[in-house]
């Protein structure tokens, strides 16, 4: 009996009870579906952070305090490692060869007020390298400078949206916003960059010299008493200086940390690359681990296949005797019964997949909604493994019921009420 | 030339520890042509001895010769494909599929031997018992007579050298009983060998020869006048 012959009556078989390949096709359409949403959306979120992170810039390295105890990305982790970097480390690292620049930054929220507005941003204390090591640009008026932070200056920059929420279309150079109660000037407005890190957008934000941000906002000390800095962005001449650069960094933050031979550093330095390294390894951690749970769906799905076909198989057993009386052999109808689990779990999957595709473009609108300007993206990889799972599914599933259906009597069969 | 040559055909069912005898010991011929009529009570084991001339069923012991060639202990397959291609079952409660045309019906048996043509032969199947005007109707909207005589059809339309009926007008009120012998008629006028299991008299009366069983054996066989 010829394949396609055979896939078509297993599709009229379906047809001619639609109602009930529907219910059944639920199952695997929700299974495949979630899981494909989780990919898209995954694939989606590792693209979004590793494009923001690429536009920072290559050829910077991230010198921030460690716990020398903890394993991996865990040693950097806010707050579980002891604050011990300073601005004098900073001015040392900028002394190594192929260095161009350093800018240490501190981070915190602050409640920022014009007027009768207030609105939260992220502040960043820092120095005039900082506008080229995280690449931005002005839009209006200037960056902190050299003096601003010799003096402790009472200045701050403006991101372009926190300039937008704050000021609207007015100017915002020269006016006095308030920062923890305290009175700052406008100097100047970032150009509008996009993207975002950590979930904040890069244009939410202030800058203030690092200076005035550990004397008059936020003061943190290092174990010997003197102001600490949070990390530091070392810009490298080029590609072929990184290694060199890391090396000696190391070398000169060891001696002035006084750590022994024996002893881990206290300090990390990640290059923009293993940071998009480790950020795409979550995320793809993250999506399959979650795939794999949603696969229990598609377990369930496959159950009901089977439920469903056996059932079928019982009420059909008047229908495969006749089958039989009229010369079908027995893999005649294992065929037609797995075919019909197959074509059930193929469109189900198909149907699927465009349910999964929708669900990630829905997903995709609400996050861009929310700030962050996500794409879900559908690989053909993804594609072809779920059509290729859902047929597995079909066949496993039909196989059982398919094989009791085979092994009718047809007389038996045909005196089946 | 000889159709089918029965020789000490026997089938033993075990049911548990018990045995029963459906045949002991049938032997018969029947010639190329001929329509036969095989009566008797329930119980009898006609309906045992027609399961197997049509290869639904094996003798426990026995031989069978189909056409010369010894069918008696042939696989499920092989079995299958005489069904399929040798003979042509019609039965008391038809046995067509409800949710398919007539069409569809009649088509079945060409569908599982792969054969070409399916449309003219399946068409010329249905003519052949004036049903071609029915073909896409599905067999709830066909009277009990329109329906067997579309089985009628499915079991002509791989061109079998036998028609098996078993009890073919059980099921059907006088008007289409007389049609559905009257066509059964006409096919063995035409050269197919028909055998018919019925327990009406005025039915076997009208075929050639009355084979007569009563618990598993063969107690007449007669040429009807």
């Amino acid at each position: 009996m010829k394949f396609i012959e055979s896939f078509v009556i297993a599709i009229r078989s379906l047809a001619a009870n639609k109602l009930r390949s529907a219910l059944t096709m639920l199952g695997i359409i929700i299974g495949v579906g979630s899981v494909i949403a989780i990919m898209a959306g995954g694939a989606g979120m590792e693209n979004y952070v590793t494009s923001t992170l690429e536009d920072l810039g290559t050829d910077v390295l991230y010198v921030t305090p460690a716990n020398p105890d903890a394993p991996g990305a865990a040693a950097m982790a806010p707050g579980y490692a002891t604050a011990n970097l300073t601005l004098d480390d900073a001015e040392a690292i900028a002394r190594i060869p192929s260095v161009l620049g350093v800018a240490p930054t501190n981070e915190n929220f602050v409640e920022l007020t014009f007027g009768d507005e207030s609105i939260a941003s992220v502040i960043e204390g820092t120095t005039p390298e900082f506008i080229e090591a995280m690449g931005y640009e002005m839009a209006s008026g200037q960056f902190i400078s050299e003096r601003n932070v010799a003096s402790r200056d009472m200045v701050v920059v403006l991101g372009s949206k926190t300039a937008e929420d704050l000021f609207g279309d007015e100017d915002p150079v020269g006016q006095k916003v308030k920062i923890k109660g305290k009175r700052f000037t406008v100097i100047g407005v970032l150009a509008l960059k996009g993207g975002s890190m950590f979930g904040f957008s890069m244009d939410e934000m202030v800058i203030v010299p690092i200076t005035t941000y550990q004397a008059r906002l936020f003061t943190m000390r290092t174990p010997s008493g003197e102001d600490a800095v949070q990390s530091i962005a070392v810009m490298v001449s080029g590609p072929e200086a990184m290694d060199n650069v890391e090396a000696d960094i190391e070398t000169t933050l060891r001696k002035r940390h006084r750590i022994d031979e024996d002893e881990k550093d206290d300090f990390a330095i990640v290059s923009m690359e293993q940071m998009i390294g480790v950020f795409s390894d979550i995320t793809g951690i993250v999506s399959i681990f979650l795939a794999a749970i949603a696969s229990i769906g598609l377990l369930v799905a496959s159950i009901g296949i089977m439920n469903i076909m056996l059932v079928s198989v019982t009420e059909r057993t008047r229908e495969i005797g006749i089958r039989k009386a009229v010369g079908a052999k027995r893999r005649d109808i294992l065929l037609q019964f797995l075919l019909e689990a197959a074509a059930l779990s193929l469109v189900g999957g198909g149907a699927g997949i465009a349910f999964g595709w929708t669900l990630s473009l829905a997903m995709s609108i609400i996050a861009t909604l929310a700030g962050f300007p996500l794409q879900a993206t559908l690989s053909p990889l993804h594609v072809i493994l779920a059509v290729g799972v859902s047929v597995f599914i079909g066949l496993a599933s039909g196989i059982y019921p398919a094989m009791r259906a085979a092994r009718l009597n047809p007389i038996d069969a045909l005196h089946y009420e | 030339m000889v159709m089918i040559e029965l020789e000490n055909i026997t089938k033993i069912y075990r049911m548990g520890k018990v045995e029963v005898p459906a045949l002991r010991g049938i032997t018969l011929n029947i010639k190329q042509g001929e329509m036969v009529a095989i009566i008797g009570a329930s119980g009898s084991g006609k309906s045992t001895l027609m399961n197997i001339i049509g290869f639904l069923d094996k003798p426990t012991v026995g031989r069978y010769m189909l056409e010369g060639v010894d069918v008696s202990r042939l696989s499920d397959n092989k079995l299958a494909e005489l069904r399929n291609k040798k003979v042509g079952f019609v039965f008391q409660t038809f046995n067509l599929l409800p949710r398919a045309s007539a069409l569809s019906n009649v088509e079945l048996p060409l569908i599982y031997s792969g054969s070409g043509q399916k449309r003219k032969r399946t068409m010329e199947a249905l003519e052949r018992v004036g049903l071609a005007a029915r073909a896409k109707h599905k067999p709830t909207e066909l009277s009990g007579g329109e329906q067997q005589r579309v089985a009628i059809a499915r079991a002509l339309v791989n061109n079998p050298a036998l028609i098996l009926a078993d009890e073919p007008t059980g099921n059907l009120d006088s008007a289409a009983t007389a049609e559905i012998v009257s066509i059964f008629c006409q096919l063995n006028r035409d050269g197919i060998t028909v055998v018919i299991v019925t327990h009406e008299a005025d039915i076997a009366n009208q075929t050639q020869r009355i084979i007569c069983l009563l618990d598993g054996k063969v107690i007449s066989d007669e040429k009807v006048t």
